[in-house]
């Protein structure tokens, strides 16, 4: 059993996500994560200023507890599931990675760059990870779906408007990388 | 009962992506990079996968566990909302390493700069909502 505590191979994740989207599937739901941030903003109120957040959020209640689930999932792998977190990555990645200022890379889950708990008390990457997250959010909701509704279920439906948004998703991505990570990093 | 089974469904996923490290930052990064084929090997098996069982779904429209028929609604056609949506997307993974089911996943593992890109991220869906009607979709 000690492949459970070692990273799992994608030959294991990928058919295991698809059992998740079968699961959920046979029991009459779509699988998408970012509809939560919606049904977040709904429950705070947003209802009061656009419409688009005025539905009734019961009806999504069942994937905020699939999501507290991810939580207690991430906990638990990291806690009791995993003994060496270190994600062996691409020998020349973490040469660039190292050159850019991740010096962690190679030898951790996260980079200690954008992930330490010293990065509340540093605006540069505190700004980052503020951008960042506000382009997911924004993002998603602007294409319909994240990687879970578009990639996993939209691309299984074989939605050609989720093949677009997958494309969105790769352009954008990859000009981060290539082009704007130069010049921030 | 049905809470516990979204809950339970919730905890396996969470695990997965996890043990998978697709809720490593690094990994995105080389996935963008092209440097490793375990992005790649993740969605393509999960996609490939995905589209034989909805598929078969689909064709023999089975109920569901639950007795209620399934009914898989389309995306509504379109351009402009998926490729712009989609790049805002992606320069955001990309950022912070994280797509929304990750975030999740990442807050239970204890990364907790990560409650940063949750809360922006939540305002980004909250921006959207406040000026949907002026984009184009």
């Amino acid at each position: 059993m000690n492949w459970i505590y070692n990273p799992w191979p994608w030959y294991l994740s990928g058919p295991l996500m698809a059992l998740v989207l079968t699961i959920l599937l046979m029991i009459g739901k779509r699988f998408g994560m970012s509809s939560n941030l919606k049904t977040i903003c709904t429950i705070c109120g947003a209802g009061k200023v656009s419409s688009f957040f005025r539905f009734d959020w019961k009806s999504q209640q069942w994937n905020l507890i699939v999501v507290l689930g991810v939580v207690i999932g991430g906990f638990i792998a990291a806690n009791f599931l995993s003994t060496d977190n270190t994600v062996h990555i691409n020998p020349e990645v973490i040469y660039d990675l190292q050159s850019k200022g991740f010096t962690t890379a190679g030898e951790m889950y996260m980079p200690d760059l954008l992930f330490s708990n010293e990065v509340f008390t540093q605006p540069k990457e505190l700004l980052l990870l503020i951008i960042g997250g506000f382009l997911v959010g924004f993002g998603a909701r602007y294409a319909g779906g994240c990687t879970s509704g578009h990639a996993i279920s939209g691309l299984s439906n074989l939605q050609i408007p989720s093949l677009i948004a997958v494309i969105g998703f790769f352009i954008g991505g990859l000009t981060m990388v290539h082009i704007i990570f130069p010049l921030i990093f | 009962m049905r809470s516990i089974i979204y809950l339970g469904i919730g905890v396996f996923f969470g695990i997965i992506l996890f043990k998978s490290e697709a809720a490593s930052w690094f990994r995105i990064y080389e996935m963008f990079q092209f440097k490793s084929f375990h992005m790649y090997g993740i969605i393509g098996s999960t996609v490939g996968i995905g589209i034989i069982v909805t598929q078969l779904i689909k064709k023999y429209a089975p109920k569901s566990f639950y007795g209620a028929p399934i009914t898989i609604t389309p995306k509504e056609k379109g351009f402009s909302r998926y490729i712009l949506g989609g790049i805002l997307f992606g320069l955001g993974w990309a950022l912070a390493g994280a797509c929304p089911g990750p975030i999740f996943a990442l807050l239970g593992a204890g990364y907790f700069p990560i409650i940063i890109v949750l809360i922006s991220s939540i305002l980004g869906t909250f921006l959207y909502g406040i000026v949907k009607n002026k984009l184009p979709h």
